[in-house]
């Protein structure tokens, strides 16, 4: 039906950002229905991906590709596998629930942050499914700019401070990203990813570009030690930004490890898996109990999401492992598919988790913990969302968190059973930490006198919480059509791990 | 005869149906549409649950596996959601579906005047359809999925009163440890798809043999059988839901829910999952004689050790839960020595006996005005008969009185257990022996404290209304007005819970404990059948019950009997001299081993210290300062030594050219050289 979907799909949330912002501040409903409306037709474009492309056929579908900078030779190129039409699904998705969750807690100057919503939505979207490697680069950079003014603008008091942070952190770690590139170019006279995964390069050569990858991407995802920039910014971060930032924009970091080093260094990623293994582990076990002692439920949560995303790390690295030494491909697409799931899940977990501390600090504009304490008192469907969120949190089966980790945890057992112990840590400490939470908040009677007056959510906030508890449980309760839309994308990135370069 | 795959699941879903109807809609539904629905559902399941039990035992069904979808699938590993009914799990259906109903039925009387009435009718919907969930699995997968999400419930439940402070701290407590157990179940689970490659039950026990002679490597030169590791892990699992030492920490606290789901999940179900699922595993443990000791030494010091604590509490409601510690306790004696069907077969008859305990606790808490300290009751008899004989039956059941049911199983375990050649056979059969006259010992003082002897309650003319529940602010002791016999809701379920108390096991010992009932639903190897061993001397139920007659473990209560019917009727102030007399005993069992303390400063303000001392010195010191700010700190000083070479005047400009070239003309001067 489309030429140009992926083109489409990433422009069409950045056009539909000039209207908004031509809305004005004179007419911010105006611009809150634009933007809605653009983020709706964006959806509706992402479910033709769904139509269009071949979950079976596998590869890289959909190509687009024009002649960008001729004298580098550096193409406008796209395509997607089924793990880009998952996540892009997802920040389609969740660009909508944004939209309507700022509604009314952005008063300020809501043209211009919605605006930088959509800018954002397609920008990452186009990291997605960019296949040349200069457009991946120029995109990853790209984003930036949109959250750091979401966070700069109509961010908390430190916002400064977490902007810089947030800022610095992460273009530190794409300047190697940038040198790696620059080698791999005149080495192969092109910025095709296809190409340069297919680039012969010695174990030095591997090594040194593998670093360089893992600096840029481990800062994005965030892994220790390198995430202390998540926290600050999640605290000072409008509750969208939060939501998408911890949603979406993590995951660049990990499609980024898909994308590079697993073709390009297969085998200095082999070499150095154990790092990367440790480093997950670290964050499973580590991070957890960080998350256990923070006062700010945001902070709680930003850590947790650390947490998390170490399952990521670990599914797809142990992978390594599998197929290197134990010869088990099988074994290593469960691995590598928990990696993928998860990915998607924390999405909506996350997001869901950050909104309903949004929902929270609308009313007590407080996100201190001790400032709450029986709000279920008050808000008892908001509780029920909660509450199935926090489970969720903690992996209890029946919810999309559990799904991601149940098959990382299945497979890093088999790649080794101390990987599997410290993994399954988790469903000790993450439920410790993410129910010690919903006790202090939501349980008990009222103390403080304010939370008796917080009022029950609104129709408007009822729909962003029912949109993610829908797909929070839809995962749950059958992952195997997400499943069966990365199986063969996975199954193929799982057939490069084997490919020795050297 | 086949089972059909609609009727297994209506049994599923007509309790989650009954659940999210009472759930989302009781605002439209009302109290009783609510409670209509939900009674509903588990009675469409309970009337099924029979049909199926019917078709496998004389409709001569056969066992149904199938899947009903499939979960994920990633190359050759399945995980689906399906079904395995066997003789087992339909056993388990009724069980789990005739208590559950009759919970429900007690529920309206005892709920009646709570707030939270209607979502209580969903939790208890909700746990009805995991505990199915769980007990109908045909595969690793769901069957986590299952224990997990009676947990839940079990979760939800426990803090069902959330503005007590004592509750939200026992659901969270009772959470956390379970969470300890599946984490063990889950590396289980994990083994087993390592070494079998299949999540599926029927394909997992088939491929069982194939594990001998295997090994796990733990580090280097250290190799643990396969087996070993795979059950230990899986028991693990067990040790938390069905509250095993050192995992048994949670169940009492669990005694802040309503006294209903203390009946239905804290003693009936929920924490017999354990047991269910090592019988259900029994092709997996039956390669493990290591394995198997382990479960036996942990069942019996969990048999004996929380037992004594029951002696010594005064809270009617836990009494009952360390009994039903205990009880757990012998059921997992009972596989430690394969003997699962005796295993199971307790968890039966406990089920029906200890609910029955619980309703009629439940029963005499109402009538108390929510009072449960034994000390303030005393003489109820002749308030309420019902509750009074009825818990009778349930307490002589539970002390295995013969004829009781209670006798029948528990007896064939403690034999058993005599039998037994496995290591730590000895050490389990004292701890069984000695545990039936614990078992006495509780439940006749019990009995005692609450329906006989002197009132120790007064009734006070009450002022104003009566506040059912305000649980905190009434004088101990003090009732506004007399108490009575509960109504026909509450009472019906209790006599129907007397009934198999009473007379399940003369029924059904000889087939199902020694006729092989469950078949092939339970392997033991032929080395291991203590059973049937058991069974070549079994003479039929009358038999087995006039020689029970003349056995130790029914002379042990005899002196139980003897011992509190002396101090409780007779001399009532001999207890506070034994208590005197024993004063260090009695603390050490006061003060639960100090297990609770230790965990608390062990676990939870031990990982608070240790997450705080990493927020604040690895993250915050170390990386954030040291690292992240002290390298924007570099470059603030850098920047700044390096401007002040920019003065802006002439002079330095110059002399700093002079300087660069006298510099360059003497390297090139050197170099030259």
């Amino acid at each position: 039906m489309f030429t140009h979907l992926l083109s489409l799909l990433i422009w069409l949330p950045v056009a539909g950002a000039i209207p908004v912002l031509l809305a004005g501040s004179a007419r911010p409903n105006l611009a809150r229905w634009l933007a809605l409306l653009v983020a709706v037709l964006t959806f509706v474009v992402s479910l033709f991906l769904l139509l269009q492309y071949h979950p079976d056929a596998g590869g890289m579908q959909l190509t687009e590709s024009y002649l960008w900078i001729p004298a580098w030779g550096v193409h406008y190129s796209l395509a997607v596998d089924g793990i880009s039409v998952a996540l892009i699904l997802m920040s389609t998705f969740i660009g909508i629930l944004v939209i309507v969750g700022a509604w009314e807690a952005i008063q300020d100057r809501p043209q211009q942050y919605m605006a930088a919503m959509l800018i954002l939505e397609g920008l990452l979207i186009g990291v997605f499914c960019a296949t040349d490697a200069l457009l991946f680069y120029a995109l990853f950079e790209a984003i930036l700019i949109p959250m750091f003014i979401l966070i700069g603008v109509w961010g908390g008091p430190r916002r400064v401070y977490a902007t810089l942070k947030f800022f610095i952190y992460t273009f530190f770690g794409s300047v190697f990203m940038l040198i790696a590139l620059l080698y791999l170019y005149q080495k192969a006279g092109t910025f095709d990813m296809a190409t340069l995964a297919a680039l012969p390069l010695t174990m030095k050569e591997q090594t040194w570009i593998f670093f360089a990858f893992l600096i840029a991407f481990a800062i994005k995802v965030p892994m220790v030690p390198v995430h202390t920039w998540l926290p600050d910014a999640h605290v000072e971060a409008p509750t969208g930004g939060s939501v998408v930032l911890a949603a979406v924009m993590l995951k660049v970091g990990t499609y980024g490890f898909l994308r590079f080093i697993l073709p390009i260094t297969p085998d200095a990623g082999a070499h150095y898996a154990w790092l990367v293994i440790v480093l997950s582990l670290i964050a499973i076990v580590y991070i957890g109990y960080v998350a256990l002692v923070q006062e700010d439920m945001k902070k709680l949560v930003a850590y947790s999401s650390v947490a998390h995303m170490g399952f990521v790390t670990l599914g797809i690295f142990i992978a390594f492992l599998l197929v290197r030494e134990q010869g088990s491909a099988d074994m290593a697409q469960l691995g590598m598919q928990g990696a993928m799931v998860q990915m998607i899940s924390h999405g909506f977990v996350s997001g869901a988790m950050f909104t309903c501390i949004g929902v929270l600090y609308d009313r007590l504009h407080s996100r201190q913990i001790k400032d709450y304490g029986g709000v279920i008192n008050a808000m008892p469907w908001f509780g029920f969302f909660y509450v199935l969120f926090a489970l969720a949190n903690c992996g209890l089966p029946g919810t999309s968190g559990f799904v991601g980790e149940f098959m990382v945890i299945l497979a890093s057992f088999s790649a080794n059973p101390w990987i599997a112990l410290f993994a399954g840590f988790t469903l000790v400490i993450g439920a410790a930490y993410t129910l010690w939470l919903v006790k202090r908040v939501l349980w008990g009677d009222i103390t403080n006198p304010h939370v008796a007056e917080m009022k029950e959510i609104n129709g408007r906030e009822t729909f962003v919480l029912v949109a993610f508890a829908a797909a929070v449980l839809a995962i749950g309760i059958w992952p195997q059509p997400l499943v069966h839309l990365m199986d063969t994308s996975v199954a193929q990135l799982v057939q490069q791990l084997a490919i020795h370069k050297i | 005869m086949v089972i059909s795959t609609h009727i297994l699941l209506t049994i599923a879903l007509a309790p989650l149906v009954g659940c999210l109807l009472a759930g989302f809609l009781g605002r439209f539904l009302g109290r009783a549409g609510s409670h209509s629905v939900t009674i509903l559902g588990v009675a469409i399941s309970c009337a099924l649950s029979f049909y199926v039990l019917y078709q496998l035992t004389l409709g001569g069904a056969v066992a149904y596996n199938q899947n009903i979808y499939t979960w994920f699938q990633i190359g050759p590993f399945n995980a689906s959601v399906g079904f395995m009914v066997d003789r087992l799990t339909a056993m388990m259906l009724v069980v789990v579906s005739f208590v559950s109903l009759l919970v429900h039925l007690y529920t309206i009387g005892y709920m009646h005047d709570d707030p939270g009435y209607k979502r209580f009718f969903s939790y208890i919907s909700l746990f009805t359809f995991s505990m199915f969930m769980l007990v109908m699995s045909n595969n690793f997968m769901q069957l986590f999925f299952g224990w997990e999400a009676v947990g839940l419930v079990s979760y939800l439940l426990i803090g069902f009163w959330y503005k007590k402070p004592t509750a939200i701290f026992a659901n969270l407590k009772a959470f956390l440890v379970n969470r300890v157990g599946d984490f063990g179940f889950l590396l289980g689970i994990a083994a087993v798809l390592y070494f079998l490659h299949t999540l599926d039950y029927a394909t997992a026990f088939h491929a069982a043999p194939s594990l001998v002679g295997k090994t796990l490597q733990i580090t280097a030169g250290t190799h643990w059988d396969a087996a070993t590791v795979i059950c230990i892990c899986l028991f693990i699992g067990a040790m938390g839901k069905s509250a095993q030492v050192p995992l048994h920490v949670w169940l009492p606290d669990s005694m802040e829910g309503p006294t209903p789901i203390s009946a239905l999940i804290h003693a009936a179900t929920m924490v017999t999952a354990g047991i269910f699922m090592v019988a259900r595993m029994s092709p997996l443990f039956e390669l493990s004689p290591g394995a198997l000791s382990f479960v036996l030494v942990i069942g019996a010091t969990t048999a004996l050790f929380t037992g004594l604590i029951g002696i010594v509490q005064n809270d009617i409601k836990r009494v009952i839960a360390y009994s039903t510690l205990s009880q757990l306790g012998y059921m997992t004696v009972a596989l430690g020595v394969s003997a699962y069907s005796g295993a199971v077969y307790h968890l039966m008859t406990h089920a029906f006996f200890k609910a029955l305990l619980f309703l009629g606790a439940g029963s005499v808490i109402m009538a108390m005005h929510h009072e449960q300290d034994m000390r303030y009751m005393g003489g109820l008899r002749k308030y309420m008969p019902i509750t009074w004989i009825t818990m009778w039956i349930g307490s002589l059941a539970l002390c295995g009185v013969p004829f009781f049911s209670g006798f029948y199983s528990k007896d064939a375990i403690i034999e058993a257990v005599g039998l037994s050649h496995r290591w730590g056979a000895g050490y389990a059969y004292f701890c069984v022996m000695a545990g039936a006259l614990v078992t006495g010992l509780y439940t006749f003082r019990q009995m005692y404290l609450t329906f006989h002897g002197k009132e120790r309650f007064s009734v006070v003319a009450s002022h104003g209304h009566d506040h059912h529940d305000d649980h905190a602010h009434h004088q101990p002791g003090v009732l506004s007005h007399p108490p009575k016999e509960s109504p026909w809701v509450v009472t019906v379920p209790l006599v129907l819970l007397a009934i198999p108390s009473l007379l399940i096991g003369f029924f059904t010992v000889g087939p199902m404990l020694f006729g092989g009932w469950f078949g092939s639903a339970i392997h033991v190897n032929a080395a291991n059948n203590v059973l049937g061993e058991l069974g070549l001397e079994f003479h039929g139920s009358l038999a087995m019950a006039l020689h029970g007659f003349t056995q130790l473990p029914f002379l042990l209560v005899l002196t139980a009997f003897a011992i509190n019917t002396y101090i409780y009727l007779f001399n009532p102030a001999m207890a506070g001299r034994i208590k005197s007399a024993l004063k260090p005993l009695w603390t050490v069992l006061d003060r639960k081993y100090w297990i609770d303390n230790v965990y608390f400063a062990l676990f939870a303000t031990g990982s608070v210290k240790l997450g705080r001392l990493f927020w604040k010195v690895g993250d915050t010191a170390l990386i954030d300062d040291a690292m992240v700010n002290g390298s924007v700190g570099v470059v603030h000083r850098v920047a700044a030594s390096v401007r002040r070479l920019q003065s802006g005047y002439l002079y330095h400009y110059a002399f700093a050219m002079i300087l660069g070239l006298i510099l360059l003309l003497g390297g090139y001067w050197v170099v030259g050289q």
